[in-house]
């Protein structure tokens, strides 16, 4: 895969543009966390409304690489309403779809389509550096559900 | 040096200096001649580490091959020869920088471990609360934390000598800031992040009107321009061999030598003791008082080669071409709309740092990977540089004397395509 346009797909691009719950935090927020990724520098805050262990509302701030700021964006689409449990198996596929090596993995993976428009991120694959700037907002949305501060990458 | 097969006379100016022959410069490198993603590989990479040309790379495979033994130990012939080759890079490395002694020359693992040998051996028994540690904003982390943990051991005060937008730093703060306090001075002699070459001849002279030593973290230095350590009275220069076309793992620390005799040790071990017992122990002779252990022989071995390869070219017409490499450079990139420069000071060397609007220089060097081509990307170990700026990274094309303007124009080529993706 050689055209940066498999990696660089115009969904990435416009998510990276014009990101989707960016910069928000909700007013009645109660679970968030603060991500970095030493290696590059970008910092992401994710802020989730969790009531009844569903996902009422989710915004993030912060800067990063058009990957990591992509995957953020595309992330709050995709688990805003959903169970607290569906976000982390979601997490688990987008972690399948990027490195084939979940260390959680249970073998079972559900077809490509639950994945949606996060497919997208499978280019990413191809560039195993830049692999934690697609996981970056996945880890913080991650920490900030399991009530820690901080996430990296590292 | 005539007759060195990588000169050549130049004969279409008036000017007397000889050329690179980069052609066959080139040739001596293989690592260069490659392809990456489906394009011939362009290497601007130079500032993280240098390609190794193939005299260095056989000379390590001669030396497992026919001569691997320890050092200072055996009296077998395979000894004597590693032992001979080992100490004789000490002079190669002497001779490189004009050192007075080889007893002034110590082998590291590079320059973050004769920093902190520096640190720890001589600041560590000396500094106290009050005592203050003086280094610049542009300082590379290696010549920042070492400092920071000498100063929780010892309760010294770190001071840092600010640089204006530009990227140069601010003579006038370093003369303030000197003073009856100051206990040591440490200035990177080329930036790594803004290419900056630092006024550091000047600097040491103010400092050492003050009795103050003065460290020069020459990492990114040496390649690109002659060091003569007694010319600058540096009281330590650092450097390592992996961005002087050597192997990675190895480094030189130069210190004056009434400096290292009055140093104690940085580690303890076999090779800088000259007798042991449990009630006391001796230590060896400079320079092994400071290398304890094995050290890693086909490293300076391989930094020798490394030299000996230098040798035969000189450096003046090394830095005039890469001086007239980063000029091109810099006006081809500073016409580009949406491109700024980061670093622009009157004295720089082989280092083009630069940001694109609206695009992470993550995201620049990935399709500039995609087109063969090698930069960095982030912060380059120089976080109070991008903080300087307000900047989480930058994108950075490094120079060494085998760039080319072809080079040049492939990234410049590589930049295009980075706008066409990002502005569709």
């Amino acid at each position: 895969m050689n055209d940066m346009r498999d990696l660089y797909e115009e969904l990435i691009l416009d998510h990276n543009r014009n990101p989707r719950n960016y910069p928000k935090k909700p007013t009645d927020c109660n679970c968030t966390a603060h991500g970095h990724n030493p290696l590059c520098g970008d910092e992401f805050i994710v802020n989730l409304t969790v009531e009844d262990g569903v996902i009422k509302d989710i915004g993030f701030e912060g800067a990063g690489c058009a990957i990591s700021t992509a995957s953020a964006s595309l992330m709050t689409e995709a688990i805003i309403g959903m169970p607290v449990e569906d976000a982390d198996k979601l997490f688990s596929e987008v972690r399948h779809l990027l490195t084939d090596d979940d260390e959680d993995d249970d073998g079972e993976h559900a077809d490509e389509s639950v994945l949606g428009k996060l497919s997208v991120l499978k280019g990413v694959k191809e560039y195993p550096m830049r692999v934690k700037c697609a996981t970056l907002a996945w880890h913080t949305m991650h920490a900030a559900l399991m009530g820690k501060k901080d996430s990296t990458t590292e | 040096m005539n007759s060195s097969p990588h000169m050549l006379e130049r004969n279409f100016t008036t000017d007397p200096e000889r050329v690179l022959d980069l052609k066959a410069l080139r040739a001596d490198f293989p690592a260069l001649h490659q392809q990456v993603r489906g394009h011939p590989l362009v290497y601007l990479d130079n500032g993280a580490t240098s390609q190794k040309p193939q005299s260095v790379i056989d000379t390590i495979r001669h030396y497992y091959e026919r001569d691997n033994s320890n050092v200072h130990r055996g009296v077998h012939t395979l000894s004597e020869r590693a032992t001979l080759a080992y100490e004789g890079v000490r002079k190669k490395v002497r001779n490189f920088f004009n050192a007075a002694s080889i007893r002034e020359i110590i082998f590291v693992r590079g320059t973050t471990e004769a920093i902190n040998l520096v640190a720890q051996s001589y600041g560590r028994p000396r500094f106290s609360a009050g005592d203050e540690i003086l280094i610049t904003e542009m300082e590379h982390h290696s010549n920042i934390v070492p400092w920071q943990l000498l100063c929780q051991q010892t309760g010294a005060t770190l001071k840092v000598v600010p640089f204006n937008d530009a990227g140069e730093l601010d003579v006038d703060a370093y003369h303030q800031l000197l003073g009856p306090k100051t206990r040591l001075v440490a200035v990177v002699h080329v930036s790594n992040s803004l290419g900056t070459v630092n006024p550091v001849a000047e600097m040491i002279k103010a400092a050492h009107q003050f009795d103050v030593p003065v460290l020069v973290d020459g990492a990114q230095a040496v390649a690109h321009r002659k060091v003569d350590v007694q010319a600058l009275d540096c009281d330590f220069y650092t450097c390592s061999a992996h961005k002087l076309f050597g192997p990675t793992g190895t480094g030189v620390l130069y210190a004056k030598e009434a400096l290292l005799a009055d140093m104690e040790p940085y580690q303890g071990g076999g090779d800088m003791i000259s007798r042991v017992s449990f009630e006391k122990t001796l230590y060896n002779d400079l320079p092994y008082k400071f290398e304890a252990g094995t050290p890693n022989i086909a490293g300076v071995i391989g930094l020798g080669a490394a030299l000996d390869y230098l040798d035969e070219l000189d450096m003046a017409a090394i830095a005039a071409h890469e001086d007239e490499l980063l000029d091109y450079a810099t006006t081809q990139l500073q016409s580009l709309p949406g491109v700024r420069l980061i670093g622009t000071a009157t004295e720089k060397a082989s280092i083009l740092s630069f940001c694109i609007e609206g695009v992470h220089p993550h995201d620049i060097s990935t399709i500039l990977d995609g087109e063969g081509i090698a930069i960095r990307a982030g912060h380059h170990c120089t976080m109070p540089v991008m903080t300087h700026y307000g900047l989480s990274a930058t994108a950075r094309a490094s120079f060494a004397l085998y760039n080319n303007r072809a080079d040049v124009d492939a990234l410049i080529a590589g930049i295009d395509k980075v706008k066409e993706i990002f502005q569709s």
